[in-house]
């Protein structure tokens, strides 16, 4: 528009970002997850009533990204810091942004009881099958026979036992109220997600309990791989394991038209 | 307001809901858990949060959280709570937020028992988890000051934006006393100008303990340092009794000081010229009174309800200069005011020679005493 009636802006920044130049190494899909969430944001118009719980993982600092209100939770302890946040303040929209290693192996007890608890908090869940963080270590989701910096012969599962396919987990619980899986590989599965994390703030602004979106993540820098191998190792690899479902979603969630 | 028959517990409880406390989380664990029981009936009548974590680790990180938005809040525990506790004691401390805790210790290590000890001493006092700070630590000796320091706790943690620890024993939670309970104080909903609320008609609020440069931290490390050296200038409280004259000093906190100081009763009702200091404050600790009455008295008794863990800052701040013995009980053992009196008369008519660990003859003696 302006100058030139012919160009319209079809792309920006959300207004829900920082101008910071974001860490994460090139071909990385945290980037990706973190403006879906902010285009979220600004949709729904949360800016100033949001809290962010950042974790303890390659997202560290995403404090630094979103413009709103954040703290920084000690590794794996975000949904208890965010519950401690909500039970305070009902009406604010309070969410944790989470690896693997930090949701799935440390935190595991407090997302399932902050689930259980019909906490209503959004928790976006950044899959990407190892510790990205620390240089590429065996998480809980490590793939069998995947080979990373603690399990260099692949994962074993005679001896480290089986990936923790958490969505799915997480749904068996009453408290839960929005729970599926996701892939940011492609365009068309990015979209897809983003509508999920729209669901999931959705389902907290309805009151409607407990809600996750676990996001299939590249970390082409501990995998290596390129960015592009990366992406097709999600679809080839991780999306059997861990199939992007619906694996709960409140009936009342049917109703909201976006 | 009238005395009443009050339990240690319940009355550091309500203490805690007058002094405005907006949201409690916790675990239920002897001998603290009348504490959690009493807020979840008391704080849902108040529309207040109450709130029974999945454990320990869970229940210090939503205190965090909560404290984070800047309301009042608190948690309570004891020895092994508080252990898992120390990840969230630490995170506050970076973080510099306030947050009231309540420990009721119990015997360790490990499972140990469920009587009254003073076995987390040096865990709160000279720990509160890793990285550099010290908590504030009060210690009161009955279920009145109970009820004072927990008042106290919630101002100072405020004033500092610091952790502040009520650090009691099994036996001052249990125990029943005429006490009585402050009036209920209007909850202040004004937030202080960091907390994080939604960054609404103001910039973005950041609450973190992360200081990635090395020099940030540094810095931050200097600045958590000053602001105790302010604490230590203006919050150290400790009681005296019968120190004008003493020669000799008794040295003892909470319940084990209360004990001490009935012997000392006991003993100057002979003529023996006794006093004790009962620091309240035990962190920051009373250094600089000690080596004063050091420099007046001619020897120290220590008392505790542990293996001597306040005894080395006690000789820290005496630095040899005059004989400081040690006893104690522990195990869940509470010391009897006869066995005190017995080591204050010893010590008053017996010379004893300065040595290095004072633990050596205590423990020579505890034998002597079995057989
Ligand atoms: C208590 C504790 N243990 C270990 C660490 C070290 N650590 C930092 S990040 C991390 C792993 C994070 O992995 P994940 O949650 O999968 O996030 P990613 O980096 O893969 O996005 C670990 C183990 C820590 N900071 N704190
Ligand atoms: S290490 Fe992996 S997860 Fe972390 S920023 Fe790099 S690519 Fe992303
Ligand atoms: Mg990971």
């Amino acid at each position: 528009m302006g100058l030139n009636p012919q160009v319209e802006t079809v792309y920006k920044r959300p207004t829900t970002f920082t101008p910071a130049t974001t860490h994460y190494c090139p071909g990385c899909t945290h980037g990706v997850a973190h403006r879906l969430v902010a285009e979220v944001l600004e949709e729904m118009n949360l800016q100033e009533k949001t809290i962010g719980v950042a974790s303890v993982g390659c997202s560290v600092f995403a404090y630094n990204y979103f413009d709103c209100d954040f703290v920084e939770a000690a590794h794996g302890r975000a949904p208890a810091m965010a519950t401690g946040i909500k039970r305070v303040l009902p009406d604010r929209i309070v969410f944790t942004y989470q690896g693997d290693g930090d949701l799935a192996s440390i935190g595991m007890a407090e997302i399932v009881h902050s689930a259980a608890r019909g906490e209503n908090i959004t928790a976006i869940f950044i899959n990407n099958a190892n510790y990205g963080m620390t240089g590429g270590q065996m998480a809980p989701t490590t793939l069998p026979g995947q080979k990373t910096t603690s399990s260099p012969m692949g994962r074993d599962i005679e001896n480290n036992g089986f990936p923790i396919r958490t969505a799915e987990m997480l749904a068996t619980l009453d408290g839960a109220g929005y729970i599926v899986r996701r892939s940011l590989h492609d365009p068309t599965n990015i979209r897809k997600a983003k509508k999920a994390i729209r669901l999931a703030f959705e389902t907290q602004e309805r009151g409607l309990g407990f809600s996750m979106v676990e996001l299939l993540s590249t970390c082409p820098t501990n995998w290596g791989m390129n960015p592009i191998q990366s992406l097709q190792w999600i679809e080839e690899h991780m999306i059997p394991y861990f199939p992007l479902e619906d694996f709960k979603v409140s009936p009342i969630l049917s109703q909201v038209r976006i | 307001m009238a005395k009443e028959l009050l339990k240690g517990n319940e009355a550091i409880a309500e203490a805690a809901i007058r002094s405005g406390l907006e949201a409690y989380f916790g675990y239920p664990i002897t001998p603290q858990t009348e504490l959690l029981e009493w807020l979840s009936k008391r704080m849902p009548e108040l529309g207040r949060t109450f709130m029974q974590a999945e454990s320990e680790l869970a229940a210090i990180n939503m205190v965090y959280g909560a404290a984070c938005t800047g309301a009042r809040v608190m948690t309570s525990s004891s020895s092994p709570g508080i252990s898992l506790m120390m990840e969230g004691i630490s995170y506050i401390a970076g973080t510099e937020v306030p947050v009231v805790l309540v420990d009721v210790m119990r015997a360790g290590p490990g499972l140990g028992n469920i009587a009254p000890a003073q076995s987390d001493y040096n865990q709160i006092v000279h720990g509160g988890g890793h990285g550099d700070f010290r908590p504030i630590v009060l210690a009161p000796a009955s279920v009145q000051e109970s009820i004072d320091l927990t008042v106290e706790a919630f101002e100072l943690a405020d004033r500092y934006r610091a952790i502040v620890v009520v650090l009691i024993d099994g036996s001052i939670g249990q125990m029943m006393e005429p006490a009585e309970l402050p009036p209920m104080r209007h909850i202040d909903r004004q937030r202080p100008t960091w907390a994080v609320t939604g960054a609404k008609d103001r910039d973005r609020r950041i609450l973190s303990s992360i200081y990635i440069d090395p020099e940030n931290e540094e810095e931050t490390n200097l600045r958590i340092l000053e602001r105790w050296k302010e604490i230590e200038a203006n919050e150290m409280r400790y009681k005296e009794y019968y120190l004008e004259d003493a020669e000799l000093v008794v040295v003892g906190f909470g319940t084990a000081g209360r004990v001490a100081l009935s012997a000392v009763r006991a003993a100057r009702a002979e003529g023996i010229p006794v006093g004790l200091l009962r620091p309240i404050t035990v962190s920051p600790f009373p250094y600089a009174r000690i080596k004063e009455l050091s420099n007046l008295a001619c020897g120290m008794l220590v008392v505790e309800m542990n293996t001597g863990q306040m005894l080395l800052d006690v000789q820290a701040a005496v630095g040899g200069k005059i004989p400081v013995e040690f006893y104690g009980r522990m195990g869940g053992v509470v010391p009897l005011p006869d066995e005190i009196h017995e080591e204050i008369s010893r010590l008053c008519y017996e010379p004893v020679a300065p040595s290095a660990d004072p633990r050596e003859s205590w423990m020579d003696r505890m034998d002597l005493a079995k057989n």
